[in-house]
């Protein structure tokens, strides 16, 4: 159910405050120690960050994909490892239980991570399976009332804090592709489940990523999502389905913030005896910044309401997610072209956004993955 | 024991604000507005005090247009219980408010009144000063701790140069500083439960008071424009001009 206009203005300023209040000075911070500090956390729970998405029904907000996308858009303003902290338990690593789990298996799980308690992380990437999805080599074989399951995941996010992994396996070995893929929700005390060390990454400090290893680890029958084999590629899909609207909607509060930096350095810096900004040159980048980000978050309020509505926006959910993320890469590079100099140099944090948003085309679908969806659903349609 | 905790809506504290050019006032069109900083302070006092069991139910008022009832909310929203909207269009002078205060009290007899020790719009300083002494109340203002025991409470002061402890008998009113403490972000769940809190309205009519005006605002400016500092060569040329151009050294 959407939320009054009040309320929801109340909701959007309360986390504007906290954004730019208790995030934004710890920027710097979190990249050095690699680490968001451990109060933050605490006020990220308190505050209700975890439970954006998971009904109220389970102790979460229950809001919808609009709601959901100006929520994304007021955190996009500051360093994305902020939203990694709770940003699977919104959206990938809960998302596959809330659309395709078993009544029990939500009960337990929706309430624990809806208050942050438990995270939840989504294991579909692997070494030899990364845009080919549907390649996976994670089985999962039955064995009375345990699945044994071995195979490695690859660059999971919030792996190293979480109690819980949404997993891709393949169920049934003699179906090669996407059909013999079944999903599961394994509590990372499994024996046999192991997480390896965080890798180091090119930007995003504070958010991790490591791999999950399955060595025989035996999962109870009970930790499919759902009560049917074979549908776990789907269940994948239509998680990072709803999680690219999610996506963009960071990007370009991203892209929000960084027009907001380099318009207020523009109009400070002199040179020549004027502020930079009076260049038309400069105001050019600023000028087609705004325009792109104004676009992408055109294009998101439309999509999510449309989805809000019942449709499906999987074609419109990728041009959003293409759109947008190779969009903040161009503010991001023009940002650090607005402050020169200082804007390659660490203590100004521009150089440090043009690394962290590097990794918006890469994951949830990398750009071309997103156009070869585009581009196939359109040939589809007129060969239908 | 309740707790009545006076809120202000009041133009955000990030908003860079602009005289009107006709120097009446300052232009409130399209200007975000937002609860008055030290009236945050008092709910998270209230709500704190609540929440330690010393209050049993807080109650947030607020003097102003319609638009005040989101600022209600949002104490609400923090963990006031319910709210009294006391509607008007006019701008209420200080004295406005202790006396439509003083009703509210007559009608929901707390032992306690916790006001922002100012509002950040008029920078007034003087609603929980004069509420005080219309009701003969103790009063305890600048707080910076305030603990309550035994029908008494002991309050910390925010006084020049230092501080000073003082007891004072219930019932108070008490006025917060900006020590007092930090207050909380509302939850996102409790900002949607607060929607359910009950809030009454009323109009300053109802309650009998007169708040016409008692003050003529003649002007409104911005301040000066800060000139540009000068750079000085040496140190001595620098005391040279502290002595005998600031005279700030004899
Ligand atoms: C920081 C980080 C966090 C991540 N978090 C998670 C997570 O939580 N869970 C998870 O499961 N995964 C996660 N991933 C994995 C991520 O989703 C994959 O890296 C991504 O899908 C790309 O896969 P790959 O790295 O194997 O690249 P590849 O698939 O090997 O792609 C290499 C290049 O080839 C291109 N390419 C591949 N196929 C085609 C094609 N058909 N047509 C045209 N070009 C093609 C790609 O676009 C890319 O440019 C994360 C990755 C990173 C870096």
């Amino acid at each position: 159910m959407a939320l009054d206009l009040e309320t929801r203005n109340q909701l959007l300023d309360t986390i504007r405050r906290f954004v730019r209040e208790r995030l934004v000075p710890l920027e710097g911070q979190v990249a050095e120690d690699d680490e968001v500090p451990a109060e933050i956390v605490q006020e990220m729970r308190e505050l209700g960050l975890f439970g954006l998405s998971i009904d109220p029904e389970h102790g979460g907000l229950g809001l919808n994909m609009e709601e959901e996308c100006l929520v994304a858009l007021e955190l996009g303003w500051t360093s994305p490892a902020f939203r990694s902290v709770f940003g699977t338990n919104v959206g990938i690593g809960s998302q596959g239980l809330i659309m395709d789990g078993r009544e029990d298996q939500k009960a337990h799980w929706l309430p624990l991570l809806a208050t942050g308690e438990k995270i939840a992380s989504f294991a579909l990437t692997e070494p030899e399976a990364g845009s080919d999805a549907g390649s996976v080599r994670t089985s999962a074989i039955r064995d009375g009332d345990h699945y044994i399951m071995n195979g490695t995941k690859r660059f999971i996010t919030n792996a190293d804090k979480a109690s819980v992994f949404t997993v891709m396996a393949r169920t049934n070995p003699d179906v090669k592709g996407a059909g013999g893929i079944s999903a599961f929700f394994v509590p990372r005390e499994t024996p046999g489940v192991s997480v390896g060390l965080p890798e180091k990454k090119m930007g995003q400090h504070g958010a991790h990523v490591c791999d999950v290893i399955f060595d025989d680890a035996k999962v109870p029958a009970e930790c499919l999502i759902g009560d049917h084999e074979g549908v776990g590629f789907k269940t994948a899909m239509k998680v990072l389905d709803r999680g690219r609207l999610h996506i963009s909607a960071v990007c370009t509060g991203v892209a929000e913030r960084l027009i907001d930096e380099m318009t207020r350095y523009a109009a400070e810096r002199k040179q020549f005896g004027q502020a930079i900004g009076d260049f038309q040159l400069i105001q050019a980048m600023l000028a087609d910044s705004k325009m792109e980000a104004y676009a992408a978050r055109c294009m998101i309020l439309d999509a999510a309401k449309k989805r809000d509505a019942g449709e499906n926006v999987s074609v419109e959910g990728s041009c959003c997610k293409l759109f947008a993320s190779e969009m903040v890469g161009r503010v991001a590079d023009r940002a650090v072209q607005v402050f020169g100099g200082a804007g390659y140099i660490a203590d100004f944090g521009i150089e440090r956004f043009y690394r962290d948003v590097r990794l918006f085309r890469i994951y949830e679908g990398t750009s071309q993955v997103q156009q070869t969806i585009i581009g196939k659903a359109m040939l589809r349609a007129v060969r239908d | 024991m309740k707790v009545l905790v006076p809120v202000k809506r009041v133009v955000d504290y990030n908003v860079k604000i602009r005289v009107k050019s006709d120097k009446t006032g300052v232009d409130l069109a399209n200007v975000k507005m937002s609860m008055n900083p030290f009236d945050e302070i008092s709910v998270e006092e209230a709500v704190r005090l609540k929440e330690a069991g010393v209050a049993t139910e807080v109650i947030a008022v607020s003097v102003g247009p319609q638009q005040a009832q989101e600022t209600i909310r949002t104490a609400l929203a923090m963990g006031a219980d319910r709210g009294i909207l006391v509607k008007t269009d006019a701008e209420v002078e200080p004295l406005g408010v202790a006396k439509i205060l003083k009703e509210l009290v007559g009608a929901e007899s707390p032992d306690l009144v916790i006001a922002g020790k100012q509002a950040i719009d008029d920078d007034s300083n003087q609603t929980g000063q004069m509420l005080a002494a219309l009701l003969g109340w103790s009063q305890a203002t600048f707080a910076s701790e305030l603990e309550i025991a035994d029908g008494k409470a002991k309050v910390t002061r925010e006084i020049d140069g230092g501080l000073q402890t003082i007891e004072v008998s219930m019932p108070a009113v008490v006025t917060a500083d900006l020590r007092l403490n930090e207050p909380r972000y509302a939850s996102l769940p409790n900002i949607m439960k607060a929607k359910k809190k009950p809030i009454d309205e009323k109009t300053v009519e109802e309650l009998g008071v007169d708040i016409a005006p008692r003050l003529t605002v003649l002007e409104v400016t911005e301040p000066a424009a800060r000139e540009a500092g000068v750079k000085v060569e040496t140190v001595a040329e620098l005391v040279d001009k502290l002595k005998n151009e600031a005279g700030v050294i004899g």
